[in-house]
């Protein structure tokens, strides 16, 4: 890791925190409407004790990572076999091409009207959303594998089905990985659009919701900006993981990144 | 026990093989020469059972070839590209014996073997890409001495190393069929290359192919790379077999039909 990189991006928060706390000092803005940047700090700093939101977190934390679970099953799945099945991709492409660019916070009424249960609305609509980029990925990185090393293994007499599972599928992993990454952010985000906008019992959308109807802006915020440093932590956690698994890949590609 | 008759290949309209006849005895090094894009590869596709070619009768060991034969392995010309770079060389020459029904202990040993062959006894750790080329095509060809093949075929197996790994490469090649008896179809563009390893040299004609003629080199098994090239024999083979890719007679008739043609 750059540590001059790493070191240019912390004064770049710090820079902007400075602002915004600047902003609230200057009295610009009403602190009733936007609370000062150190009231929010200081409210997402009590949240880390405030069994409510604790519950609420792990309940989105519980959706998400049960909602991309079941996204990974689903799409790479599909993806292989569309992948494989060149007839079938022709097929179903214009289908993808038109739902793909549907903004996915779109489906969410109609998941409210199809399904009775909290649960299965959220994780249908995270799947629905989240599917796109690692079914995408999976076939696209399907199509790139190299096809002497495919013909390698079957000159060794080994059949389509290992051929798949010992060159194809290893050789696209690092872009079905990435595909999971951006899976991984959609994923928080519809989690959290579904709680806003179908309600429910918890989550941090629930607690959102409640916070504002309270009046407080500054929990609000505190439980955004809580949501926010998840997704980014997830997405470097995942990076890391594909660094140290795909490095062969990495290296193959040039890639730094 | 590798004997083609009269094997014909189109790709669409274009004739590429034009009835191959060939046979390989057990134990022989054959090189296969021709001028490029002759249908080199082709042949040795067909001989896989990569690809089901348009006519003619391929058989292995007595039996035809219809799907790709279960004791037969390839070294490819691009290495880079034949190891699955997500393996080490270990598990590079291991995989393919699950094949053969060896477990985890039995199939590490023998990779492990087959490195020590080809030289790189220590390096079965290492990525393909943490490798300079000449060691890559080194494990490749471990990967396939380790299946222990009945029959192997080597399609264009020096063309992407520098020189001096070439030569070594060569080498190691002739001294791996003479220590283990193993049969090798080896495919070349390199006139020279093709004398000093073979026992014997194939020489196609331009597409469609055909067998322009069959030599036996009779040089013996031990070679080396100097005092070989330096034999009478050896210069004077590699003139003919230079003359016989250049086209001989065939290339005159070409020539006059193009001459024509043009009139």
């Amino acid at each position: 890791m750059d540590y001059a990189r790493v070191l240019r991006g912390a004064a770049g928060v710090a820079g902007f925190l400075a602002v915004a706390e600047l902003v609230g000092l200057s009295g610009l803005v009403d602190d009733r409407f936007l609370p000062r940047m150190s009231t929010v700090l200081g409210a997402a700093t009590g949240l880390v004790a405030d069994p409510e939101f604790l519950a609420d977190a792990g309940a989105t934390l519980t959706v998400w990572a049960l909602g991309l679970l079941l996204t990974v099953a689903l799409a790479v799945s599909a993806g292989l076999l569309l992948g494989t099945l060149p007839r079938a991709e022709a097929a179903t492409r214009p289908l993808i091409e038109f739902l793909r660019p549907i903004p996915s916070v779109a489906v969410i009424p109609l998941a409210i009207l199809l399904f009775s249960d909290n649960l299965h609305l959220k994780l249908a609509v995270i799947v629905y959303a989240a599917s796109w980029p690692v079914l995408i990925n999976t076939i696209y990185g399907l199509k790139d594998v190299d096809p002497l090393a495919k013909e390698t293994l079957r000159s060794f007499g080994f059949g389509p089905v290992s051929v798949l599972a010992r060159v194809a599928l290893p050789s696209a992993a690092p872009f079905i990985a990435t595909g999971i990454r951006v899976a991984s952010g959609i994923a928080v985000i519809l989690a959290i659009s579904a709680e806003l906008m179908a309600g429910g019992s918890e989550g941090v959308g629930i607690y959102i919701t409640e916070a504002a109807s309270g009046g407080r802006v500054d929990l609000m915020l505190a439980a955004t900006l809580w949501a926010g440093l998840f997704g980014l932590v997830a997405d470097a956690v995942m990076v890391a993981a594909e660094r140290r698994l795909f490095r062969w890949h990495h290296v193959r590609t040039g890639g730094a990144r | 026990m590798l004997k083609i008759t009269d094997l014909v290949h189109s790709y669409g309209s274009h004739r590429v093989l034009g009835g191959v006849s060939l046979s390989v005895a057990e134990g022989e090094l054959v090189s296969v020469v021709g001028p490029s894009g002759c249908g080199k590869s082709t042949l040795l596709r067909s001989i896989a059972g990569l690809i089901r070619p348009s006519g003619g009768r391929i058989t292995l060991g007595g039996r035809p070839v219809e799907r790709t034969p279960d004791d037969l392995a390839i070294v490819f010309q691009d290495y880079s590209r034949s190891l699955f770079p997500w393996m080490s060389a270990a598990n590079n020459v291991a995989l393919p014996l699950r094949r053969k029904g060896m477990d985890r202990r039995q199939r590490r040993e023998a990779a492990m073997a087959a490195l020590d062959q080809v030289g790189l006894a220590d390096a079965g750790s290492k990525y393909p890409w943490e490798m300079s080329g000449g060691m890559q095509q080194r494990v490749s060809i471990a990967r396939a001495l380790a299946y222990r093949p009945s029959l192997l075929l080597m399609d264009e197996p020096f063309g992407s190393v520098d020189a001096q790994t070439r030569e070594d490469l060569e080498d190691l090649v002739l001294n791996v069929c003479a220590h283990h008896g193993i049969t090798i179809l080896l495919i070349t563009h390199d006139i020279d290359e093709s004398v000093y390893v073979g026992d014997r040299v194939v020489v196609l004609t331009r597409s469609p192919a055909v067998v322009a003629a069959d030599l036996v080199i009779g040089l013996g098994r031990t070679r080396d790379q100097i005092a070989t090239r330096q034999l009478d024999a050896f210069v004077r083979l590699r003139a003919e077999v230079g003359r016989l890719v250049r086209g001989g007679h065939t290339g005159h008739t070409t020539e006059s039909t193009s001459v024509l043609e043009k009139k």
